[in-house]
This record gives structure tokens, sequence and C-alpha cells, in this order.
């Protein structure tokens, strides 16, 4: 089994590349807070479908399981985006 | 679709069926693991919404290259086991140890890694107590280490079991589980360090 041919594999390195983004880029002050915010949960979201549909194997899990479980990296990180904006707002 | 050119006739690939891996029932484990976090996660951030210059305050104080750092592990540890997943569908058993064992011993990385951190803010006087944050850090980050220690607990069973062989194609459901169950402690960590570490105040 080739390592580098797997799919795992592509997708791994992807994730360490987002993960580098969002801690040592998008962390630091460049951006407005709203926009660095945004991004970084919005990656966290890709980063979770990404270890769902390729790690955990649910790309090729029945259809109604493999969308209840997307809908997570989607519903969580708007939420938290959600209540973010909220704080701002009251702030 | 595939051709036997030397007959004509044209015959459909079987096609592969959906399937969850492992058993339904860690499944509905995972499901309802992550709709609890998704609920500490909204607490902390209604917490948030109360005193958010506490909690900004109080993020500074944490090491961010560390839970960076504590992020890439825990990836190269999900890959690392999914590849030991890949190798056992293809009978690829001698390969099988080689990479639960990456799972085990980038676990146990992040188990030093919290450790150092945990004891970094016992140094500066930082308990639960502290503030809301610390406690929802604490908290958060206790949970998941709960997590990480069972699943390195379980990688580290598999491991030995694989050097046994006592797993193939045919016999890969208590890896399927255990991987999957590892997958989630990855993802949620991915969720947790962004929450606690990286969330700027506006």
């Amino acid at each position: 089994m080739s390592v580098l041919r797997e799919r795992v594999t592509a997708v791994w390195l992807g994730l360490m590349v987002l993960t580098c983004v969002t801690t040592w880029g998008l962390s630091k002050d460049l951006l407005s807070p709203a926009v660095a915010v945004v991004g970084i949960f919005a990656i966290a979201g890709v980063k979770v479908s990404y270890v769902m549909l390729d790690f955990m194997e649910l790309r090729n899990a029945p259809i109604p399981v493999r969308v209840a479980f997307q809908a997570w990296p989607v519903v969580v990180p708007m939420m938290i985006l959600g209540f973010w904006f909220a704080t701002s707002a009251l702030a | 679709m595939s051709t036997l050119s030397r007959v004509g006739v044209v015959i459909a690939d079987p096609v592969k069926p959906r399937r969850l891996p492992g058993v339904d029932g860690v499944w509905v484990a995972i499901g309802a693991d992550s709709v609890i976090f998704a609920i500490l996660f909204a607490s902390f951030m209604q917490a948030r919404l109360h005193n958010p210059a506490v909690f900004e305050t109080s993020r500074h104080t944490l090491n961010m290259n560390l839970g960076g750092i504590d992020t890439l592990i825990l990836l190269t540890s999900s890959w690392s086991v999914a590849l030991g997943i890949q190798a056992l569908k293809r009978d690829l058993v001698d390969q099988v140890p080689r990479y639960l064992l990456g799972g085990v011993l980038t676990g146990l990385m992040f188990m030093v890694s919290k450790s150092i951190e945990y004891f970094e803010k016992f140094a500066q006087g930082i308990r639960p107590a502290t503030n809301d944050f610390f406690m929802w850090y604490f908290t958060l980050t206790g949970i998941h280490l709960m997590h990480v220690v069972f699943g390195t607990s379980l990688l580290t069973y598999l491991w030995i079991r694989s050097r046994r062989r006592a797993y193939s194609s045919l016999q890969r459901v208590v890896p399927e589980c255990v991987a999957s169950y590892w997958h989630l402690v990855d993802l949620l960590w991915i969720m947790i360090f962004p929450l606690l570490y990286l969330q700027r105040a506006a």
C-alpha cells in the first residue's frame, strides 16, 4: 500500500495546511476580528467535514446518516458565530 | 461501466453498497457525544456573552502554539489510524500494527502536551475557580482529554491484538468502531481549539 497514493493522505495534508493557516495566520491582527473569526470557524467546519467524510468514511455511508452527521460542521460554527456577533453587538 | 470487447457486451460494475464502518451502536454514541459537545459549546458562548472582557483577557494566557501543535498531532493520529483501516481492508495485516502504533504514540504525545499546558496554568496560579473562562477551559479540555485517554487505551488494545494478526478484512468491526471513535476525538478538538484559543473579541 503506497501511503502517498491514499486519498486520506491528501486529506491529511490539506487539514495540516488549513490548521497552520488558522493558527499562525488568521489568528494574527492582519484582518478585522469579524473576518478572522468567520474565517477561523468556517475553516474549522470544513476540516470537521473532511474528517467525517474521509477518515470516518461517511462518504460511503447511507445518505440519511451522512446528511445527519454533516449537519454538525455546518450548524455548530453557525451557532458559535451567531453568539459571537450577538456578543459584539451588545458590547 | 466496463466493456467486454471480445463479445461486444457491456456489463455494469457492481454498485458498491453504502455502509457505516463498525456497528450502528457506535454511531449512535458518536452522534450523542457530538450533540452533547455542541450543547457545551453553546453554553460556553452564552457565558462569554455575559462577560466578553474576562474571556478575552483569559484567552491571551493560553499557549496558542501548543494548541496548534495539539491539533497537528491529533490530525496525524487520525490519519495514521485511517491508514491502518485501509491496510486492514486490503488484508495487508503486516502493515496494520505500525499504523495503529502511530495512533497510540500520537495519542500519548497529545496527553504529554496537555499535561505541560495544565502544569503551566497551575504554576501561574490559574485554577478552574479562577473565573468563568477557566472553568470552561478546564471542563472542555478535561472532558476531551478523558476521551483521548480512553481512545489511546483502545488503540493500544487494537495494536496488541493486531500484532497477533487478530484482524483481517473480514474481521474488522472492532478496529472500525475504535477508529470511528478516535476520529470523533480529533474532530471535537478541531472545534474546541478555535473556540478557546483563537476566538478574538470584536
